[in-house]
């Protein structure tokens, strides 16, 4: 546990990230956006498609540098992400992707159980060819898993999956979770996933993003059923009416 | 090549009908039966013709026979091949990293390959002959000139085979590798490498072909060993049947070489793209 008072591990302060396409009009993505995520909490970063989500997750992930504002992530600390594509190497095995992505001191642990809980024990060998999409992204979750991350980075993860694969894959994800706790981002438009996985959801607006308001789901996720569920979009609806 | 062609010819028939086990081995044999009787008939060409009209200038594949035992016994053959074939690997290694790292570095970066792209052109164009001769001005009559000279001419076309390879990298592996804090070195080998992979050996398929046929030329001008120097003695004589010999002694080489080396090392590095049976 963290003393009390001890800096979030994730603070974002980004006041202003503009694309300059060659030869056309430039592109506010993000404007005077803020908002923290606190130590051991999953969050959600929600918001119209083409907001600028993946935009600020890229600059977190350290893949844009030019912007204006600030970001601070744990210090030291790994970092890990799932794309919304899967992104596993086509020529290294499921499990050889996995270990690529540990530090080197790492590489010599046993992942049984990361693969286990994962239902990847049988993958292990096979090339990323050989998998279905949802299994795929499974193996993209374990790799993510398997670094011990102090933060997680999630973009999307679930999308392009039919409901039912995306719905077992989302438990999944708590289940690892729960068993490996980390502060988690995840960035979605779907507010049903949102609801379902997170401690608080951060509201973004259309572009150029900047933060609506905070809605806090404080209800633990066990007792989030089809009625609960019913009733925080509901109450959801009716703190952010404006928005999906 | 006529080979994959029966194997087409044939499927319809194995689709319609399921083919039984004897059947469906028989066209994974064919094409080594193929290229053996193509072999043969050329052979059988090449006796008749030294029969028909026999001179010193056609002899017989048995008198070429007689020359490579000749010197094989004596040893004078694998010398020389030795030589040649150092050079060729001497070559073809440096031409390969100069010609790799120059490629990628002008793929990945565009102002680079504007101001470089002319100096590529330039080079492509210039003759394998004008390349050796001046080497053997500028730096002497030595092995260093020889084998610098052979890149030289195949580092050109290295860079161009290369420079596509790193315009097609995907960039999602690289950001990968940055947000997982991959070293230099596991970048290089896990994400880099296996990208050009394809477009290494498109350059070094052509690259090999072209570097042995120059090798010959730096030994016939400037070198007192290997084949080339060998061919260039045998032409002032007019033995025929020498120059066939060292000719077909290296052509074999490098044919073997093709088979035990560059295509098992093919088939290692494309394992990942078999489809699943």
């Amino acid at each position: 546990m963290r003393p009390v008072g001890a800096g979030v591990p994730l603070r974002v302060e980004i006041a202003d990230k503009t694309f300059h396409p060659a030869g056309g009009e430039p592109l506010t993505a993000v404007r005077d956006l803020s908002f923290e995520v606190r130590h051991g909490e999953f969050a959600c970063l929600l918001g119209p498609s083409g907001c600028g989500k993946t935009t600020t997750l890229r600059i977190l992930l350290g893949l844009d540098k030019h912007y204006t504002g600030s970001v601070q992530l744990p210090d030291g600390g790994r970092i890990a992400a799932v794309f919304q594509e899967p992104t596993l190497l086509p020529w290294r095995t499921v499990e050889e992707n996995v270990r690529l992505a540990m530090p080197p001191e790492m590489r010599s642990k046993s992942l049984d159980a990361l693969f286990e809980t994962l239902g990847l024990s049988a993958m292990r060998k096979l090339y990323p060819s050989e998998l279905s999409l949802g299994l795929a992204r499974r193996a993209a979750l374990a790799r993510a898993f398997a670094i011990e991350p102090s933060i997680l980075l999630l973009d999307e993860p679930f999308v392009s999956l039919d409901e039912q694969t995306a719905q077992r894959l989302r438990y999944l994800l708590l289940t690892v979770w729960s068993e490996r706790p980390t502060t988690a981002l995840m960035v979605t438009h779907n507010l049903n996933e949102a609801l379902m996985l997170s401690d608080r959801i951060v509201v973004l607006s259309p572009r150029p993003a900047h933060v609506l308001g905070i809605f806090d789901v404080r209800l633990p996720r066990e007792y989030r059923n089809p009625q609960v569920m019913n009733d925080l979009h509901l109450s959801f609806r009716e703190k952010f009416p404006h928005t999906g | 090549m006529t080979a994959p062609g029966i194997g087409i010819d044939n499927r319809p028939a194995a689709a319609s009908k399921p083919a039984p086990a004897s059947k469906r081995a028989r066209p994974s044999l064919l094409p080594l039966v193929t290229v053996a009787a193509s072999l043969a008939a050329l052979l059988a060409i090449w006796a008749i013709a030294s029969t028909i009209w026999p001179s010193r200038a056609l002899p017989s594949p048995a008198a070429v026979l007689d020359v490579l035992i000749r010197d094989a016994a004596s040893g004078e053959l694998f010398y020389h091949l030795g030589m040649t074939l150092m050079r060729v690997v001497a070559a073809f290694i440096l031409a390969m990293i100069v010609g790799s790292v120059i490629g990628v570095t002008l793929g990945m970066r565009q102002r680079a390959d504007n101001f470089f792209s002319p100096w590529v052109v330039l080079f492509l164009n210039l003759p394998a002959l004008v390349i050796i001769v001046l080497a053997y001005i500028w730096f002497g009559l030595n092995e260093f000139a020889a084998i610098g000279a052979v890149a030289v001419n195949k580092i050109p076309n290295v860079i161009v085979t290369m420079r596509e390879g790193a315009r097609a990298l995907d960039p999602r592996y690289g950001e990968l590798a940055t947000v997982y804090r991959f070293s230099a070195w596991e970048r290089l080998r896990h994400i880099l490498l296996p990208q050009l992979q394809p477009y290494i050996a498109a350059a070094s398929r052509s690259g090999i072909a072209l570097i042995w046929k120059i090798v010959l030329v730096v030994e016939l001008l400037g070198r007192s060993n290997g084949v080339g120097f060998q061919i260039y003695l045998y032409f002032q004589t007019f033995d025929v049947a020498a120059i066939l010999a060292y000719t077909l002694a290296f052509v074999a080489i490098m044919l073997l070489i093709e088979l035990m080396l560059v295509q098992p090392f093919e088939r290692h590095a494309t394992r990942w793209r078999r489809r699943p049976a």
